[in-house]
């Protein structure tokens, strides 16, 4: 992986980190961030303001206030932390567990809105169809309304994806800046110019532009493909 | 196939009780129907007919009720039996197709036949198929069916989920009149072909009497009537069975065909009647709708008429409909006919319950097919 020969660059190590924490935290979002946008869009709880509002926080908030509470939370003397300490003896903040947990709350909105939406626009009355057809509701759900939302979920994943890789502040608060384990792609475009490397923070710099624009306009793409369906 | 037929010889019914209230609305029915032919569900807008789908399906989880399909408990509410709608081996067929649009037609209706339980091979894919002449749709996806083609791809989805009860709520109300057409002889091909029990909804008394056995009429969620279609239709007192549609149906066989002018006889219990067109071949059941404003009543065998048949008729019962106007029940061998004549004509010829008349029925209005 990060030292494999010829993909090995300045910041190559950063980059690879940054794609493999992207992925993780994509997978575990679309795994908790599905039955939360389902409840979402179905639900007439009185607490759906709360919980919807509880999402969109990382929308909202300075990175540096998250990444802060979350330091207080996750570190060594923090309730979550000092049980992740006992029950394995490490330490969640500066790790790059800790920064998966990180990422993940941060991406959350990113990848339940667009999922949400579109479980919001399927129609129950094809739903019910499914159940008289003798589809359980969870065999109903992943045979028609996961095919039915795949825009939603290619949305969620882009989303989501892109969002974690450009994270910074969040990063910097809970994972510090250690080579290999938290050292992002943006810590080290940050690290390049602080030490005057501008020759590498550009070409990081160009590999995370093109990258965003090229998903970014994927997206769009297929959106309207599907959209003229 | 075996597990219809088994069912029907032990206990041969379907058992419905639902309470529930919604808002202002109550639905409260006990139903008894037959576990065989087409049960038509019939009542105007608003008097629960979709509700009580709705509850059978377990679609409506509120209120109480029982459900029992020969002998075999399905619901029971108030002992927590309360299948879930995929647990229930019944069709349901929506008032619209509702198809997965991600699925061309074969997945649509293979979806129903890979999760169908035991009686799996009831009804098979390519008798479905055939019944509804689907063979060329097949690849096609839903965005690129008619409503007629769609409508009838959403039937045979229900049927290859080899239902024990088949649901249909007004499955031909969102088509229009060619549409409709298109429908019905399918509809009564599966009449014919299958012996699955059908409960139909419709607010049509044409549909209703060209594919019901039996007939249920709700008003504002009462069942008003539950019997055999012709019983219910010669019962005067169900205003909803009243005014323009009143009719009632007669079935007969057909006995010949007179080439010359094109008239086919059919023989019922009352006599012979001639109905125009070349509609069947010798022997052919058939099944005819006659409108209380298409029988006049006579004292006397007219010298000359323009009315080809005029049978012999006993008067049941006269009741006034409105001011001006009366509905007799009239007896032809085991038949029953309901006509409507003025007052004043009654007074003219002094009619009363029991007396022997002539009964003329235009040809033209006997039908077996929906109105135009």
């Amino acid at each position: 992986m990060p030292d494999a020969g010829m993909l090995s660059f300045p910041g190559s190590g950063a980059l690879w980190l940054s794609v493999r924490l992207a992925t993780i935290t994509t997978l575990v979002l679309l795994l908790i961030g599905t039955p939360i946008a389902w409840w979402l869009a179905h639900t007439s709880s009185r607490w759906k303001a709360a919980i919807e509002a509880l999402v969109a926080l990382p929308i909202v908030l300075p990175p540096t206030v998250m990444g802060f509470y979350l330091l207080v939370v996750l570190g060594p003397y923090g309730t979550i932390g000092r049980w992740w300490v006992e029950l394995t003896g490490d330490t969640l903040t500066f790790s790059f567990t800790g920064l998966v947990l990180a990422s993940c709350l941060y991406s959350l909105p990113f990848a339940v809105q667009p999922m949400q939406n579109a479980f919001e626009s399927l129609d129950r009355r094809i739903l019910e169809a499914a159940w008289t057809l003798g589809a359980s509701r969870i065999d109903a759900f992943f045979s028609i309304a996961v095919p039915q939302s795949a825009r939603g979920f290619l949305n969620a994943v882009v989303l989501a994806f892109a969002h974690t890789l450009g994270e910074f502040g969040v990063v910097l608060m809970v994972g510090g800046n250690i080579p290999g384990a938290t050292r992002t792609i943006s810590i080290e475009i940050y690290d390049q110019v602080e030490s005057m490397n501008y020759d590498a923070a550009h070409s990081l710099s160009a590999i995370l532009l093109t990258f965003a624009f090229s998903v970014l306009l994927l997206m769009y793409v297929i959106n309207r493909r599907w959209q003229n369906r | 196939m075996n597990a219809i037929i088994k069912d029907s010889n032990t206990n041969p019914r379907v058992s419905i009780r639902y309470a529930l209230q919604l808002g202002d609305f109550d639905l409260d029915v006990d139903l008894d129907i037959p576990m065989q032919g087409i049960t038509g569900v019939f009542g105007a807008s608003g008097s629960g007919k979709t509700t009580l789908l709705r509850c059978i399906a377990g679609l409506e989880r509120r209120g109480t009720g029982r459900l029992i399909v020969g002998g075999e408990t399905w619901q029971d509410r108030k002992a927590r039996i309360c299948r879930q709608p995929h647990e229930q081996e019944i069709g349901y067929v929506f008032q619209e197709p509702r198809l997965f649009r991600h699925l061309n037609v074969r997945r649509n209706l293979e979806y129903g036949l890979k999760r169908a339980g035991v009686n799996r091979d009831s009804v098979g894919f390519d008798q479905a198929i055939e019944l509804f002449d689907l063979s060329r749709l097949l690849d096609r996806t839903p965005a690129d069916l008619s409503g007629g083609e769609a409508q009838r791809v959403s039937i045979a989805r229900a049927l290859l989920r080899s239902p024990r009860l088949i649901l249909m709520d007004e499955p031909l109300a969102a088509l229009d009149r060619a549409r409709k057409d298109e429908i019905l002889p399918f509809l009564d091909r599966m009449h014919g072909e299958l012996h699955i029990p059908i409960i139909y909804v419709s607010h049509h008394i044409d549909e209703i009497c060209r594919l019901c056995d039996y007939l249920i009429v709700l008003e504002g969620g009462k069942v008003v009537a539950q019997d055999d279609l012709q019983s219910v239709l010669v019962r005067m007192d169900l205003p909803l069975l009243s005014g323009e549609e009143a009719g009632s149906v007669i079935q007969g066989t057909i006995g010949a065909y007179d080439n010359e002018y094109d008239l086919t006889q059919l023989d019922f219990s009352g006599g012979k009647l001639l109905v125009p067109g070349h509609i069947g071949k010798n022997g052919d059941e058939l099944r005819l709708r006659i409108r209380a404003n298409d029988i006049s009543l006579c004292r006397d065998r007219p010298e000359q008429s323009t009315i080809l048949n005029i049978l012999p008729a006993t008067i049941e019962a006269i009741q006034p409909e409105t001011d001006s106007m009366l509905l007799l029940r009239l007896k032809l061998g085991t038949d029953r006919l309901i006509t409507r004549i003025t007052r004043r004509s009654r007074d003219n010829l002094s009619l009363a319950p029991g007396d022997e008349i002539l009964a003329q029925i235009k040809a033209v209005a006997i039908r077996n097919s929906p109105a135009e």
